[in-house]
């Protein structure tokens, strides 16, 4: 940690990304996240590293892959409608055991939608957007900070677990500015081995990168290690924070932009006396249901907040399971919810 | 009369870059000649320990099996996207992609273009057979005026399926490319041109010239419902009146 600087979400993603040791971008522009591009653009050639302006989303995705596969980091970034061009790309990332980085700066939707922030693509993300039986390390970021903490972590997690992982960000963190401290660069020498990569078959048998089997037997059984592996990302990577959920009887389930206006909001119901907690997911995926779960046996409500039509809101009921009520409040097409507008949701369930 | 094996001479042998794996490509389909080629070309140039092959989609996707090299199988069309992130992630390895007619120039029409455009220093073998043989024999962009396919019963029309596409022509437009050409595998002679062009290609990629595509003229006997010396004749005759042979660019030649 070293110098403090000013800096928006997109453009700290990308700083961290440099700093993370991403030898290879590649990306094509679409707003909000024009500045994280634009970053890259100006910062990796000076470095010897790679930029690619590529000519779409599904050949930027394609670049991932090739990347990924020859061993180095490797990262591309989008908004919703370039990212559902890149499914394709990430299923055969997943499928081939690929670390790759893929960074979401949600907008609003479906179609073309607009450019204001929304949490819209969270299905798209946490349930496995592209075909087939696959997951996505999904980190939701809710600060500027954090998004390059979880930039740098989302680095680490794709190589040590050879999956795709996405920051799963949105058009209000993208554009926000904030002071931030800068994680220390990583030294390439030092990043770990991969060797599994195509990197040319010198004194060894050659490797191969492939997501394909004929045999339905050797296919299960390549589904089966995927599976391994995710049990393996379940275990481990779980991650979340809670806030005055000590003393609550009623908590708010947020993440992302939403769980930042959330902390404020809780600050308020105190101020008027509501025992009013925070639980934010950062993981997306693996979801952290058990201490959820823990959470909703000892409040009597926990509301769903999210820029969505109540997507999340389907992971929170599943981890409630009805042990707590479990309403929702949220707003599509880029409104976002302001302090006031979620109080007066909590108070519906004040008691 | 028995052969005294110990006073024979090896003249002919299957090139080191390839596995013992067989081919599953159909009798008479020349994938399995450009495949040699490739092989041979491999060998002569010593690459193999730095070579990354791509393998399509279509009846090229067990290519990985057959060389003796780093290989990767992608998804359908995106192997020049494939093959311009691994070349840039290493600079000093060989990389060439091995794309169909309709991989490269059908679903893959943007990455073709632009990894050409680019001038990307990679190699890339397309092979054009009018078909897709792999799915069963349906129109590709490639397919002749006329031609009967699965998915052209009736002959292709081109009030409503438009003309063959001559893609390598296309790229010929672009200022980076430095080798385009087009060749084929009907006769003795074309296989020895073909081998040179394919040699060419992937030595300029090693002397860091640029993007260099070869396009083969194949055949699909199954598909096409020829004999494999009706499809080599048909080539001869009736495709390259569509694709002349050639080369299209050739800087510095």
């Amino acid at each position: 940690m070293g110098e403090r600087y000013l800096l928006r979400g997109n453009e700290v993603i990308a700083e961290a990304a440099i700093r993370a040791g991403c030898q290879c971008y590649f990306a094509y522009p679409i707003t909000p996240q024009g500045e994280l591009v634009e970053h890259m653009a100006r910062h990796m050639p000076r470095l010897g590293r790679t930029f690619i302006q590529a000519e779409s989303e599904v050949a930027a995705i394609s670049m991932v892959y090739g990347a990924a596969a020859a061993g180095v980091r490797t990262m591309t970034s989008s908004s919703s409608p370039g990212i559902s061009l890149k499914q394709e790309g990430i299923s055969y990332i997943a499928g081939s055991n690929l670390p790759a980085v893929i960074v979401n700066v949600v907008r609003g939707g479906p179609g073309l939608g607009n450019i204001a922030p929304s949490q819209c693509d969270y299905f798209q993300a946490v349930k496995g957007g592209g075909h087939g039986d696959y997951h996505m390390i999904v980190l939701g970021p809710s600060t500027v900070p954090e998004a390059g903490e979880l930039t740098m972590l989302a680095f680490e997690l794709a190589d040590r677990y050879r999956t795709p992982v996405m920051i799963l960000a949105d058009g209000l963190l993208g554009q926000m500015m904030e002071p931030v401290e800068l994680p220390e660069s990583l030294e390439l020498s030092k990043l770990p081995q991969k060797p599994w990569a195509a990197t040319g078959a010198k004194g060894r048998d050659p490797n191969i990168i492939l997501s394909f089997d004929l045999s339905p037997e050797n296919l299960k059984r390549m589904n089966l290690e995927l599976q391994a592996k995710y049990a393996e990302i379940r275990k481990n990577e779980v991650r979340w924070e809670e806030m005055d959920t000590a003393d609550a009887d009623i908590v708010v389930v947020a993440y992302g932009s939403i769980a930042r206006i959330a902390k404020t909001v809780i600050r308020m119901a105190r101020a008027e006396g509501i025992r009013l907690g925070l639980f934010r997911p950062i993981t997306l995926w693996p979801y952290p249901y058990e201490p959820l779960r823990d959470l909703a046996d000892r409040v009597h409500t926990i509301l769903t907040v999210e820029m969505s039509a109540g997507q999340m809101w389907e992971d929170v009921r599943l981890a409630v399971a009805e042990r707590a009520a479990s309403p929702f409040y949220g707003e599509m097409g880029g409104v976002v919810p302001t302090p006031n507008g979620i109080l007066s949701e909590v108070k519906k369930y004040a008691r | 009369m028995p052969v005294d094996t110990a006073r024979m001479t090896k003249v002919f042998s299957r090139p080191q870059s390839l596995t013992e794996a067989h081919f599953t490509y159909c009798p008479g389909c020349h994938h399995g000649l450009i495949t040699r080629i490739i092989g041979q070309t491999i060998d002569e140039l010593g690459i193999a320990e730095r070579t990354i092959g791509i393998a399509p989609v279509g009846c090229a996707v067990f290519a990985y099996l057959w060389y003796r090299c780093d290989a990767l199988q992608v998804a359908h069309g995106r192997a020049s996207a494939v093959a311009t992130g691994l070349k840039r992630a290493r600079p000093d390895r060989i990389v060439f992609s091995y794309q169909g007619d309709g991989d490269f120039a059908s679903i893959g029409t943007a990455e073709s273009i632009h990894a050409a455009n680019r001038g990307e220093n990679i190699t890339v073998i397309f092979v054009n057979n009018q078909i897709y043989g792999m799915t069963g024999g349906e129109m590709a962009p490639t397919t002749l005026v006329s031609q009967r396919t699965t998915t052209t019963p009736e002959g292709r029309d081109p009030a409503t399926t438009g003309y063959p596409i001559r893609f390598s022509e296309l790229l010929a437009q672009l200022d980076a490319p430095v080798y385009i050409t087009r060749q084929a595998l009907y006769d003795t002679r074309r296989i020895m041109d073909c081998t040179k062009a394919i040699k060419k290609a992937f030595q300029n990629q090693v002397d860091g010239k640029g993007y260099s595509l070869v396009e083969i003229l194949s055949t699909c006997p199954t598909n096409w419902h020829m004999s494999p010396l009706q499809a080599n004749e048909h080539v001869a005759t009736t495709v390259t009146k569509v694709f002349p042979l050639g080369d299209l660019v050739n800087k510095g030649a």
